[in-house]
């Protein structure tokens, strides 16, 4: 059992999160945030294992990891 | 479900204001972590450059000094020397430490200076908007060579990371990448081991971060890291270029 | 204490300075000034908790006063006009980051590489700021080795107080000038407190940071008229100068340093062919002292300022005087130390 958690408003829609998960479970919502852009959410979460490709890759450590 | 993953308490709460995909932010977060594993946050005495990244004042939280273009090793040698007990860093560009600020590098790693410096090789200038740095790549278009960088009138680009191990005073260096998951846990062991040189009192470390700037590079985030990997790494190679028998 | 030393001037600053609680000091070598560098070393490298570097630049030697600075201690850097040059940036900044510091200019004849005489044409850039922007350094412009080591002191209690880099000004001759100094004993002054700012590890407190720019244009304002505000402040409460006979004079002699130490012969041979010379001489070229030459030229209608340059200072006097009388000028350049007799021969001109 594993999860994420995106901030949405940190969050600036580089979509660089979304090649790095082994389970590609994060996709770009439809909705803009406060600055403007999509952010990236997660789809599936019984799907993912907690590796934090996602957090690690994130420029504005706008992804927590719950495992 | 316990947090595995979350912001080092030696970033500030404040959003980053680098561009989308920019990896200045990546690096800000390796730097605040190693503040976090050592646990030198409130012995640490930042210096942030001119150039993009001369926010950094903003985003570690720790205390900070804004240095001239090009001076940050000279400014952190000030203050390492009137405060020895500190732990000292500078981030710095590649127009920063690279170009305009090639003495200040050269001259305190050559005196070993116990600091640590996080060098940002994004191939560019990015702050002035995308001129030529001394790292841009044989025939890269930039806003100075439109017609790409040639070698004959404008040099080479500069492999800091080399050149700088050559120099006796110096401890660590090595190069890094932050283009994928795999490439950013060698980058935070190398930053770590940086800080675990100064900390230890081993004399200087540099840690050379191939860096993307989409912005100026006209590119995606994600194409910037493929170009980054195609283009960058066969010309400035990753890994270990020097460390202290103790800390490698 | 009390007893008098004989020393050179440059050695006679770093001495000081060490009185002064002065241990960090970055320097490049610099002909007129280098016995400076030379002596720092002798004595901080033998210091606990000190440190002397030679940088590898005037540039790096600059930025390290403004990292030391920055952590609260008292620091200092010294060179000669070119080398002055390229602190500029440097002291820009420190300026604006309002960071005490002294740096001492022992000037020599300009433009260019110049020569290695001593020269006083460096006063627009020590006064006006030197640098970009709106800013001003104190300088203090010593005429004596016991002045130098007086003002040394000072100085570093001045950049404490006004949080302002200080600049001694003096000249190649003043430098190499050997005379008999006395360290005095200084009665304790209470200074404003560091921990506000100074850099030193956020333990126990928030974060401080130094940061000389503001890309808010009406945020930098501000701190432009914040600093503006200590200049005010410095022309009310520590403009310092010196007169000699200005009731009576037949002709008053502006000048400052090196050259007002020849008037005072000057003086004395004019006196026994009954000539009335009066000596105005600023200790501080900032503040400058402007009123005093304001209230004497509305007695004394002859002017005559004298420089080891082609007319810097007497821009300022003319500014003081505005108008009222007339001004004039003798200067040597490039080294050239004006003697007594040509500058009595130029007195005279204006006494016909
Ligand atoms: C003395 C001086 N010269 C030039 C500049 C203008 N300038 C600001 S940032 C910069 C280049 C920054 O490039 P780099 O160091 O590569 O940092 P990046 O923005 O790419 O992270 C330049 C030339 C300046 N601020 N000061
Ligand atoms: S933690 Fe790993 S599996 Fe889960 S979303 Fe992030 S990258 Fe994908
Ligand atoms: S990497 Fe971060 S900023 Fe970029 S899309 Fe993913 S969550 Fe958003
Ligand atoms: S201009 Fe380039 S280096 Fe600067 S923040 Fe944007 S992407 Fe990053
Ligand atoms: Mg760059």
């Amino acid at each position: 059992m594993a999860k994420i958690v995106v901030d949405e408003e940190r969050c600036k829609g580089c979509e660089l999160c979304i090649p790095v998960c082994p389970k590609h479970i994060i996709v770009m919502s439809e909705n803009f945030n406060k600055k403007g852009y999509h952010s990236a959410k997660q789809i599936n979460p019984e799907e993912c294992t907690g590796c934090a490709f996602c957090a690690m890759t994130c420029p504005d450590v706008a992804i927590e990891v719950f495992k | 479900m316990k947090k595995v993953f979350e912001r080092p308490k030696s970033l500030t709460k404040d959003p980053f204001t680098y561009c989308p995909g920019c990896h200045h932010g990546i690096a800000h977060r390796l730097v605040a972590e190693a503040l976090d594993d050592f646990g030198v946050r409130e012995k640490t005495i930042g210096v942030c450059p001119v150039g993009c990244s001369v926010f950094a004042y903003v985003f570690f939280d720790c205390d900070m000094i804004c240095a001239a273009h090009g001076r940050a090793p000279a400014v952190a040698t000030g203050i390492k020397k009137s405060k020895p007990d500190s732990i000292v860093f500078t981030y710095q560009g590649d127009g920063d430490l690279a170009s305009i600020g090639t003495a200040e590098i050269v001259h305190a790693a050559n005196r070993g200076e116990n600091i640590t410096v996080i060098f940002i090789n994004n191939a560019i200038y990015g702050m002035t908007g995308g001129q030529m740095a001394p790292t841009t790549l044989v025939g890269q278009v930039t806003q100075t060579s439109p017609y790409g960088r040639d070698p004959k009138t404008m040099g080479y680009p500069i492999k800091v990371a080399e050149m700088l191990s050559t120099l006796k005073g110096v401890a660590y260096i090595s190069r890094v990448a932050l283009s994928k998951p795999a490439y950013i846990l060698k980058a935070k062991k190398a930053i770590k081991k940086a800080f675990q040189t100064q900390v230890e009192g081993k004399g200087f470390s540099l840690v050379e971060v191939l860096s993307t700037c989409p912005t100026n590079w006209g590119l995606s985030p994600i194409e910037a890291n493929k170009w980054l990997e195609e283009n960058m790494i066969p010309y400035f190679p990753l890994g270990e270029f020097k460390t202290p028998e103790e800390v490698s | 204490m009390g007893e008098k030393i004989l020393m050179k001037g440059n050695e006679a600053i770093g001495e000081a300075a060490i009185r002064a609680g002065c241990r960090f000091y970055f320097g490049y070598p610099i002909t007129p000034q280098s016995e400076l560098t030379a002596y720092m070393a002798k004595k901080l490298l033998k210091m606990e908790d000190a440190a002397f570097v030679q940088a590898e630049s005037e540039i790096a030697a600059i930025n390290m006063v403004y990292g030391a600075a920055a952590t609260g201690v008292r620091t200092m850097t010294s060179s000669s006009s070119p080398g002055i040059s390229l602190k500029q940036e440097g002291i820009s900044y420190i300026a604006c980051a309002e960071l005490p510091c002294v740096i001492v200019n022992m000037q020599r004849g300009g433009p260019g590489l110049g020569s290695i005489q001593p020269g006083q044409a460096d006063y627009f850039q020590a006064t006006k700021g030197g640098g970009h922007g709106d800013y001003h350094l104190i300088v203090l412009a010593p005429s004596s080795v016991q002045e130098l080591v007086d003002l040394t002191m000072n100085a570093f209690d001045l950049a404490d107080k006004y949080t302002n880099p200080v600049m001694i000004l003096g000249d190649g001759l003043i430098g190499q000038m050997m005379e008999a100094v006395e360290f005095k004993e200084r009665k304790k002054i209470s200074l404003p407190d560091k921990e506000r700012w100074a850099l030193t590890g956020c333990k126990g407190r928030e974060k401080n940071y130094i940061v000389p720019f503001n890309l808010d244009p009406y945020e930098m304002e501000k701190t432009n008229f914040k600093i503006q505000k200590k200049y005010n402040e410095l022309k009310e409460k520590e403009v310092r100068y010196e007169t000699i006979n200005l009731d009576n004079a037949d002709l008053i002699v502006v000048a400052y340093g090196t050259v007002a130490r020849i008037i005072k012969t000057v003086i004395d041979n004019a006196k026994k062919e009954g000539i009335n010379i009066g000596l105005i001489r600023p200790i501080t070229l900032f503040p400058f002292p402007d009123k005093i030459i304001a209230e004497t030229s509305e007695k004394i209608n002859k002017f005559l300022v004298v420089e080891m340059s082609l007319g810097q200072m007497v821009e300022d006097v003319k500014l003081a005087v505005n108008g009222r009388v007339e001004v004039n000028f003798y200067g040597r350049v490039g080294g050239v130390i004006p003697t007594q007799s040509e500058i009595l021969n130029e007195i005279k001109k204006y006494l016909k």
